[in-house]
């Protein structure tokens, strides 16, 4: 791989992210073994450094690092690095100090990840900053989708919901033109940023103001979380409207072509974005995706600790 | 004992003047500016052959953090910076701790600027009392006071009760006195981080719209215009700001405008790197943006540049971005940026650029005898600029207590000789004199 961190879906080229899917693969056949772990990164330790509240997407992590043998050491604080009593370029240089090979990064500022990457020279491997990227999730969803489909390119994703506070949006967004798939966002203007020229200047992604204007021809339909708390900012007025406008339920699956599947990065609110029928019905990957979230990962950590070091 | 400051390019604003010339003077005072003056016994002799003689430069915006914040600055450091920076008049702003808002605090920071005799300190008096926005600060008192506080600012606090800042601009109106407020409507920019626009799309943070400066300063134009009240807006941000100013001043309302260096030169593709030494407030906007403050800088929309010198401690800027405070240094760098970006390219005239930095701050308030004129009989306050020296900024470098500058590793043209502050060297030969009295 010629990426030698993954902080935002930016750091991959069309090469690198295929590569990335094929390596998941070899990974998901090791997690289908009885004994699901191989010697491939023992002696090497991955520090999951989590300044965000996180269970799955840290235990995801945990258990990639872990059927790769690696040692994992998880150093967990909520809050600003000096909120902490140290400095961001401190709590940097003691991760260096104990040699880790590589650092897993999960922050709730936007950049921190980038940051910390001046002070370190392992590979950063960001777990979601803000509302920036998180890209192991959308490359996941891709790995999810590609297993689907058999491809990536030509396909139509329509990703509905809180766009703008959406770090899963950014990277997902990202990685499908990298792929060379058409991108459709649907959410009320004000839960899209306000200018998405850096995205629809490509000419592969466009908004659609209707939902029911999406399904026809979507192969995916691709549903972020909506926190409830937004409506009392005048994002939107409840989320019963929201329910209405932009919630997928029966009738709208049923609008989708017969081939089409229904995504969520979880967590679901159920009844918000997604009515209990659409997630549990067989056209939800939903429990794929967090299944394929352990390949995936497993997949970057040996890319880019010993990726550097074997013919790929 | 005389000076003789011989066979420079002297450029007075105040006079239209740009041409070469020699300048005496006699102890605090100009005595003879005209070409090629015959030496006197006893004359001591500068060559400034090559090189541009200026009023002392004037800004309108510092922070010298003292009393309160002296990790990050003081008022020796600042005003070594200030020196060393070409500025013979600075305007330290009111938020130090405790707040400018009393005659006391007022003179003791114009008291500790004349200990120190670096440069003239003439403080900003707060708005309200403690910054709040709720009672108005004993504006009477701090004009009275030897400070003589003719200027007023929340700084960075936007006086938020339209009430209030009516009031504010009704009440100084006795003293003649501006009114300068922090244009931001804090409901716009709840949690805001960077301008928005395509680049807070792709980086994920908060979108600070360039309404939010808009609609507060439309809001305060309307005031002043109704009581033709002074008005003046600092750091001018966006292209529609100036668009309104322009407006109110087509109108003849009294207002008078700032820009900021980085303001003029930074887009918010920096933000990219989130790197928080680019955080300000106002933010860095787009390149349009920059480009519409240049060219109202060029057409005189806006007055002056000022350099919202604003130091932190290094442990305060290495934070992730969003918990990092605003603020970038600005006296050391502020004309080599202007001369870069529109001097040396042909977008603004010498004496333009000159006057914004002098004559024309000078005029906003009463910054004591300062920005000209280069003519017997004035306050001998020059700054002696080499136009060619081509140097790369360092923070560590700088005068500064702290090292926030935006353009380190940058190379600038032009760098200040020699400061000159009533006669005395402040900065000879690229080295600022010691302070008066030490701290």
């Amino acid at each position: 791989m010629k990426a030698t961190r993954l902080i935002s879906i930016d750091d991959l080229d069309a090469e690198d992210l295929a590569l990335v899917l094929d390596t998941a693969e070899v990974m998901d056949e090791i997690s289908a073994r009885r004994i699901k772990k191989v010697p491939t990164l023992r002696g090497r330790t991955v520090c999951n450094l989590f300044l965000e509240d996180s269970t799955r997407t840290r235990l995801s992590f945990d258990i990639a690092a872990k059927r790769l043998s690696a040692d994992v050491m998880n150093f967990s604080a909520k809050g600003s690095s000096v909120s902490k009593g140290e400095s961001f370029k401190d709590t940097a240089l003691t991760l260096d100090a104990m040699g880790v090979d590589t650092v897993v990064v999960r922050s709730g500022s936007s950049g921190a990840p980038l940051q910390l990457s001046q002070y370190l020279d392992v590979p950063i491997l960001n777990a979601g900053d803000g509302w920036h990227q998180h890209p192991t999730q959308a490359l996941l969803d891709l790995y999810t989708m590609r297993s689907h489909f058999g491809h990536l390119a030509g396909l139509t994703v329509t990703i509905c919901g809180d766009i703008i506070h959406s770090r899963v949006a950014r990277s997902e967004i990202e990685a499908l033109t990298l792929a060379g798939a058409t991108v459709r966002l649907v959410a009320p203007d004000t839960l899209l940023p306000t200018d998405l020229s850096a995205w629809t200047d490509g000419g592969n992604v466009e908004v659609i103001t209707d939902l029911d204007d999406a399904l026809g021809d979507s192969d995916v339909l691709y549903l972020l979380r909506v926190q409830r708390e937004r409506m009392h900012r005048a994002f939107f007025p409840s989320t019963r409207e929201y329910h209405r406008l932009y919630g997928m339920d029966a009738r709208r699956l049923a609008a989708l072509p017969d081939h089409a599947i229904v995504m969520h990065p979880g967590p679901m609110n159920r009844g918000v974005e997604i009515t209990p029928d659409v997630a549990d019905s067989p056209r939800a990957l939903i429990t794929d995706q967090v299944n394929n979230g352990i390949a995936v990962r497993m997949a970057c950590l040996y890319l880019l600790i010993a990726g550097s070091e074997v013919d790929a | 004992m005389t000076l003789m400051l011989k066979g420079g390019r002297v450029v007075d604003p105040t006079r239209g003047h740009d041409d070469v010339a020699d300048v005496r003077l006699d102890g605090e005072r100009i005595v003879e500016v005209g070409p090629d003056l015959a030496d006197q016994a006893g004359d001591e002799v500068v060559d400034c052959a090559g090189l541009w003689v200026l009023p002392g430069l004037v800004d309108l915006h510092t922070h010298l953090r003292e009393p309160g914040f002296e990790d990050a600055e003081d008022i020796a450091t600042g005003s070594a910076a200030a020196a060393a920076g070409g500025y013979t008049a600075v305007a330290p702003m009111a938020n130090t701790l405790p707040v400018c808002d009393t005659a006391a605090v007022a003179e003791l920071v114009e008291r500790r600027g004349r200990d120190v005799g670096l440069v003239d300190v003439r403080p900003v008096g707060a708005i309200t009392v403690g910054l709040a926005g709720q009672r108005l600060a004993e504006m009477g008192e701090l004009y009275d006071s030897h400070a003589r506080v003719d200027f007023f600012s929340d700084d960075g606090i936007p006086v938020t009760d339209t009430l209030i800042m009516r009031r504010a601009l009704q009440y100084a109106a006795r003293f003649d006195a501006v009114v300068a407020n922090h244009s931001q409507d804090m409901d716009l920019t709840e949690d805001a981080q960077m301008n928005e626009g395509r680049m807070s799309a792709v980086l994920g943070l908060p979108g600070w719209p360039h309404e939010a400066e808009e609609v507060m300063i439309a809001r305060d134009l309307l005031l002043a215009a109704g009581l033709g009240a002074r008005l003046h807006v600092p750091h001018v941000s966006t292209a529609g700001s100036v668009e309104l100013i322009r407006l109110a001043k087509q109108r003849g309302v009294r207002v008078t405008a700032e820009v900021t260096p980085h303001h003029l030169h930074l887009d918010d593709t920096v933000v990219a790197t989130y790197d928080p030494v680019y955080k300000v407030n106002p933010p860095v906007r787009t390149r349009d943006d920059v480009l519409a403050l240049r060219a109202a800088l060029a057409d005189g929309t806006i007055d002056a540049v000022a350099t919202d010198h604003a130091p932190h401690p290094h442990e305060q800027k290495d934070q992730e971005w969003d918990h990092a405070p605003c603020g970038m240094l600005g006296l050391e760098t502020a004309l080599a940026v202007v001369v870069t970006d529109l001097v040396e390219p042909g977008d603004l005239p010498l004496l333009d650029a000159v006057a914004a930095f002098t004559t024309r701050p000078a005029g906003v308030r009463d910054m004591g005898g300062h920005g000209g004129p280069i003519a017997p009989d004035a306050p001998a306050n020059l700054v002696v600029v080499d136009p060619d020296a081509r140097w790369t900024v360092d923070g560590r470098a700088l005068h500064s207590r702290a090292h926030n500058t935006p353009f380190h590793g940058e190379t600038l043209t032009s760098r200040p000789v020699h400061t000159l502050l009533r006669g005395r060297f402040t900065l000879r030969d690229g080295v600022v004199a010691d302070p008066k009295v030490p701290a």
